[in-house]
């Protein structure tokens, strides 16, 4: 890429052009059905950032923007497109629901909760592995077979919610609510602990897991060999090769390491917040995440910023919803689309305008740096 | 009704359970095979398209607020054509004139597509259900058999006469299509322009232009599977309406391989499926107390979809070029 460009430019510049012009695009929708825009911005300011709750809120939904985000960001790394994580979310919450409902009156609570993180991984995994598989070993395009492992998954969500967990007594499709003592500590105990005090929010320590995950998968992409192996196969698949990398290694090693980490929400969602199996629990965080690593440039530390602001934008958008009764959640949806629209689709109708803009040089070269 | 507690001993004793089954089939299939013909005008020109759902969604709306707003069903058939017309456009935009990723497009497409239906549908348009008027009401054959019990006659009557106009519109655009592909100089040339673009361009036919046309040609039957799920099947618009059938649109179209029969019989199969899992839901097995789980039938496309795409039933052939950006 160009080297005359200020560092900024690629972190901050662009991912900022992108999501103003989502927001000016949004705020046509807005004004089209009558919203005012001002004071539609305010709530939503002051509902995500204005007080303890809105920002416990607002980092609750950034942990799932985080675990999903790193799916999609790590997989891009390998130059594969992770559209599964719906799916993956899905199984993983499965996987925590599982240990909750067999283990969570026996086990000490530390043990518990490596079993669920283990089984949120591992379960996350295993929807990403097979299609993983697939690609490396029949070439299944890995795009439409994630794409159908996310229905396979819902349908086998609600067929054991419907078979195996639901309760004798209960009509509505959802497991038993799990006993307290399985429960994640919400953070504001954790607070207690060393003496603070702040609202009760959903928020729980899977926040700092995911936190923590985004350092980590940074520590695995650029500083280890498997993380060099990967980058290099996403890079130039032929070149990684011809350097001796295994491609198919690569290729399922990293699904199945996405899968895992998307396999996470089901830590938060489940075990940290609901705590009941439901359906449809995992309620777009997965594609969410698409737009959470192309605004945070599929770094892991980018997502970590990125997932505050849709977590930010999430959070208000619901405060939106619940004051002015002619918008619903969808104004969400519709600024992640947009988001998606601009920094994605449309990366290039913008991109090599403002790199003239900012390298002063009027002609740059164009081209897809995914290939 | 007694017999109904075992389906299967019902279903083959009583032909007419069959004839109810593949009448539903038909009207399920309907949507699906417009939305699968849709997605393989825009693949076989290269040009991946994951937004049949969203293009389905605002269509639906489109027509359904259409006609009730202005008292014509058929012109809002058009208007549902031109709704989904302008997010190929967009498709086409982003992927043809600036090359962007056509899976991002397609995602970014159908979560616009939920957000504004569902925004439009709560401050806008109308409430309600569509009045009958407003619909594309069944047509009737004309009377060339007795209406009986006989196996011809209910064929006859139950299952091929009584749907709407599009239902049999959507299985004379598969033999369209036939045509267009084997015979016509366009369908080569889109054929092309998804197999080898490199030597369409040579030929000095402009590659992104064809592409354009089959995009568009997509959006408008895209357009038709949405007019039929809110003016034809359905009455009205209802959030999120199209449930996934752009995806299993999408599996078909995969599953039947890219050719204009082969996703006519995929489509047809998955609304089998579809109609059948309907058909089942709680209803005991032999009288074993065992109740087929119908969410097991529902993920049957999806499984089927990815088996194929392994090469374990039969072998892929997707357009060489699909998804590829050709640099010349």
């Amino acid at each position: 890429m160009n080297n005359n460009l200020p560092w900024w430019f690629h972190t901050l510049a662009l991912p900022a052009v992108n999501i103003l012009l989502a927001l000016t695009a949004c705020a046509v929708v807005l004004l089209v059905i009558d919203v005012n825009i001002v004071e539609a911005a305010r709530i939503m300011f002051i509902g995500a950032l204005g007080n303890q709750e809105g920002i416990g809120y607002t980092l609750f939904y950034a942990t799932n923007f985080m675990f999903t985000g790193l799916a999609v960001a790590l997989a891009w790394h390998a130059g594969l497109f992770n559209i599964g994580a719906e799916g993956q979310a899905t199984l993983g919450g499965l996987g925590v629901a599982m240990i909750c409902a067999t283990f969570g009156d026996s086990l000490p609570f530390g043990l518990l909760v490596i079993l669920t993180t283990l089984s949120a991984a591992f379960f996350g995994a295993l929807w990403a592995f097979i299609p993983g598989w697939l690609n490396a070993y029949r070439g299944s395009h890995i795009v439409i077979s994630t794409i159908m492992f996310n229905f396979i998954a819902s349908s086998l969500l609600v067929f054991l919610l419907v078979n195996v967990f639901r309760q004798p007594d209960q009509m509505a499709a959802v497991s038993q609510t799990f006993g307290e003592q399985t429960w994640l500590p919400y953070l504001d105990q954790l607070f207690k602990f060393v003496g603070g005090e702040i609202s009760r929010t959903p928020l729980n320590i899977s926040f700092l897991w995911a936190v923590f995950c985004c350092f980590l998968v940074h520590y695995y992409l650029f500083h280890t060999r498997f993380g060099y192996e990967t980058r290099g196969i996403g890079f130039n698949h032929r070149a990684g090769a011809f350097a001796g990398i295994d491609k198919s290694r690569v290729i399922i090693v990293t699904m199945a390491l996405a899968g895992a980490l998307a396999g996470f929400v089901g830590l938060n969602e489940i075990q940290g917040s609901s705590h009941q199996l439901k359906v449809e629990f995992v309620a777009g965080y997965g594609f969410a995440g698409i737009a959470v690593a192309l605004i945070g440039r599929n770094h892991p530390l980018g997502i970590i910023a990125a997932s505050i602001l849709f977590g930010a934008l999430y959070q208000g958008g619901s405060e939106l919803a619940f004051n002015i009764d002619r918008i619903g959640n969808d104004i969400v949806l519709l600024i992640q689309g947009l988001v998606i629209l601009f920094c994605g689709a449309l990366e290039w109708m913008v991109k090599p305008k403002l790199i003239a803009l900012f390298s002063g040089s009027p002609k740059q070269p164009v081209g897809d740096s995914r290939g | 009704m007694a017999a109904l507690n075992n389906p299967l001993v019902t279903a083959v004793d009583n032909f007419e359970q069959w004839i109810l089954l593949l009448d539903s089939t038909i009207r399920i299939a309907t949507p699906l095979l417009f939305a699968a013909l849709a997605g393989m005008l825009s693949e076989r020109s290269g040009i991946i398209d994951i937004g049949l759902e969203g293009k389905m969604l605002v269509s639906a709306f489109a027509g359904a607020a259409w006609a009730a707003h202005s008292g014509s069903p058929w012109q809002a058939v058009l208007v549902a054509m031109a709704a989904a017309m302008s997010l190929s456009m967009l498709h086409a935009f982003a992927c043809i004139t600036h090359k962007g990723d056509q899976i991002i497009s397609g995602v970014a497409i159908n979560m616009l597509a939920l957000a504004i239906t569902a925004m439009l549908g709560q401050r806008l348009i109308y409430q309600g259900v569509l009045t009958d008027d407003l619909r594309l009401m069944p047509l009737a054959f004309p009377e060339l058999l007795p209406h009986d019990d006989t196996i011809v006659s209910l064929i006859y009557w139950q299952l091929l006469s009584g749907h709407n106009a599009l239902v049999y519109f959507a299985f004379v655009t598969v033999l369209l299509l036939v045509v267009f592909f084997k015979f016509s100089p366009l369908g080569k040339r889109l054929s092309a322009a998804g197999e080898n673009p490199l030597a369409l361009n040579r030929s000095g036919v402009s590659v992104e232009l064809t592409r354009y046309l089959s995009v568009l040609a997509g959006g408008a039957l895209c357009g038709l599977a949405g007019a039929y799920l809110s003016l034809g099947h359905g009455a009205g618009f209802v959030d999120n309406m199209t449930v996934g059938k752009g995806f299993i649109a999408l599996a078909a179209l995969i599953f039947g391989q890219w050719r204009p029969v082969g996703v006519m019989l995929s489509c047809l199969l998955f609304g089998f499926l579809d109609a059948l899992s309907i058909r089942m839901q709680g209803i005991e097995f032999f009288d074993s107390g065992y109740i087929i789980p119908v969410q097991l039938i529902e993920m049957l496309p999806y499984v089927l979809t990815v088996l194929v795409l392994a090469g374990f039933i039969g072998s892929s052939s997707a357009p060489k070029a699909l998804g590829v950006h050709d640099k010349f």
